[in-house]
């Protein structure tokens, strides 16, 4: 285990389809600056920054020089991590392990994504294996689409089950200001718009959007000057695989998320999340990967998602809330969306959520999700970590 | 200050060779040449994978033994794509699908014809239909079609 390690500042865009007010740089400075200010440092008080998006989104590939501008990090280490759907987390964890090895005090970890500026589809293609998988690549929502329709057949699961999901997050995202998509929906809007690939239609699945993300980690030392409402960074887990589109193991519960939020609660001792998680916010591309993914928290036995959610228990007042901040599918900018998660449970933790604060919050659980199937979670708390 | 958002238009193409390795030359030529799909299986774990790997992922050995699958399979699951993308491999609607081989333990996604798309059904039994020009890709096989 390595230093106490607490979040005490987070930033962030105001997201929207096209941000054609700003390019890349200036999209990411706004994050950078808002995230300073709430942690109400300077770039000068900065050790290191930890940026990522998907270079393939805006075809640039050297993020971390080409956006000194707004990154913060002129003649300090700048480091791009990039993982896919999950780059906005491992940005999270790789500020949190720099801070926790005792070699930095304070570090800026920014996602950020332009999705507007090119064809979303035909970039994330690039994640798949160029002569095993492309040849018959049905795209981000078809691969999402076969593994939904397995665990509809495997559990009886119907399109309203998962409409509820995409509802739900649109209705929590009606209190965030950040929020790209900020209209509700109903069920029978869910179930009436165009269908994408089955059983996926267009108000199941996430938006892709243009905004950034920033965090700054800081050391137990640090943050006591920083801050008297911190949110302790008390687990991280990452597990990694890579089943091509092609595989069986595709359907089903996400093994790999199921397997990180296992070793998170082993390693901090819960042994009922479902009691114990005070709010969770989850990186859901499409309504029934919301489904299926709460069974892989460990919430309830497999297939027993649908009824958690149509029960209420993952509403704003329910027992364990899933998504106030409105989740991915009412805001995607990809490259940022991992970190959103991260910054959301932060606020959550530290009373900065608004109108979407969970009243009394003091554990959150995040997550990120990697296309062919890889996971990241982060636990953040109130108290400070043993 | 002006009120019009300027966006500066551009675009990359680059062309690339991916080497198929000595195992993916393998399955390829098996495809071309004699129409047989061909997998390789764990000397530790005994899982049988195709696309065939030269390691395993789990026990990371080598793998060298090799084992013919299908060509008939079963359909694990399917979608049918309405919406265009410029990668799709034809337009839409289309299904793909996840198809089992016989033999194999790990799922083949394929594009699914020769039927009605309201007529598939997960579960059941499918073979490849094979081109007649066939040039050493995944796309030698037009699609699964079902199983009389």
């Amino acid at each position: 285990m390595g230093q106490r390690v607490a979040i005490v500042g987070t930033g962030q865009t105001d997201h929207k389809s096209s941000r054609k007010d700003v390019n890349g740089v200036e999209l990411i400075q706004e994050a950078t600056a808002r995230a300073l200010e709430d942690a109400g440092l300077r770039r000068q008080d900065i050790d290191a920054v930890v940026i990522g998006n998907m270079d393939h989104f805006e075809g640039i590939n050297y993020v971390d020089m080409w956006s000194i501008d707004g990154n913060g990090g002129l003649h300090k280490p700048v480091m791009k991590v990039t993982t896919g759907g999950t780059t906005g987390t491992t940005v999270a964890i790789a500020g949190y392990y720099h801070v926790a090895s005792g070699l930095f005090d304070t570090v800026l970890a920014i996602g950020w994504e332009k999705n507007s500026e090119s064809d979303t589809t035909a970039a994330i293609i690039t994640c798949a294996d160029p002569f095993w998988e492309r040849p018959t690549f049905g795209g981000a929502v078809a691969g999402l689409a076969g593994a939904a329709c397995e665990y509809m057949h495997r559990y009886g699961i119907t399109e309203r089950d998962a409409a509820l999901i995409a509802v739900r997050d649109r209705k929590n995202a009606l209190k965030n200001p950040y929020a790209h998509l900020r209209k509700e929906i109903t069920v029978e809007d869910v179930l009436n718009s165009p269908m994408l690939a089955y059983p996926i239609k267009l108000l199941d699945m996430c938006p892709r959007s243009d905004g950034a993300c920033a965090i700054v980690f800081a050391s137990e030392d640090k943050t006591k000057c920083i801050t008297d409402k911190p949110a302790w960074v008390h687990q991280v887990s990452s597990r990694h695989n890579f089943t091509f589109f092609t595989d069986v193991e595709r359907a089903g519960r996400m093994p790999t998320l199921y397997e990180a939020c296992m070793d998170i609660y082993k390693n901090e001792g819960i042994k009922n999340p479902l009691h114990e998680l005070d709010v969770v916010e989850m990186y859901v591309p499409s309504s029934f990967a919301g489904l299926v993914w709460i069974d892989a928290l460990g919430v309830c036995d497999e297939g027993g998602a649908a009824r958690l959610v149509s029960d209420g228990v993952t509403e704003m007042d329910g027992e364990l809330p899933i998504n106030p901040s409105g989740g991915v599918i009412s805001t995607n900018c990809i490259g940022a969306t991992g970190l959103i998660r991260v910054a959301e449970a932060a606020m959550q933790i530290s009373g900065k959520a608004g109108e979407h604060q969970i009243d009394g919050a003091e554990l959150a659980l995040a997550t990120g999700f990697g296309g062919c199937q890889w996971s990241d979670v982060l636990l953040i708390g109130s108290s400070k970590p043993n | 200050m002006v009120n019009e958002e300027i966006v500066y238009h551009g675009r990359i193409k680059v062309p690339y060779s991916w080497s198929v390795g000595e195992y993916g030359s393998r399955f390829f030529y098996e495809l071309k040449e004699n129409k047989k799909i061909w997998a390789t299986k764990c000397p530790k774990c005994k899982k049988v994978f195709t696309p065939p790997r030269k390691t395993c992922p789990d026990c990371f050995v080598p793998i060298g033994e090799w084992v013919e699958v299908g060509p008939n399979g079963t359909l694990i699951t399917f979608t049918i794509v309405r919406y265009s993308a410029q990668i799709h491999p034809i337009p839409p609607p289309f299904a793909i699908g996840i198809i089992q081989l016989d033999r194999a333990e790990t799922g083949l996604v394929h594009l699914i014809g020769g039927v009605e798309v309201e007529g598939i059904r997960s579960g059941m039994r499918v073979k490849p239909a094979f081109k007649e020009d066939r040039g050493g890709s995944l796309l030698d096989i037009s699609y699964f079609e079902p199983v009389e």
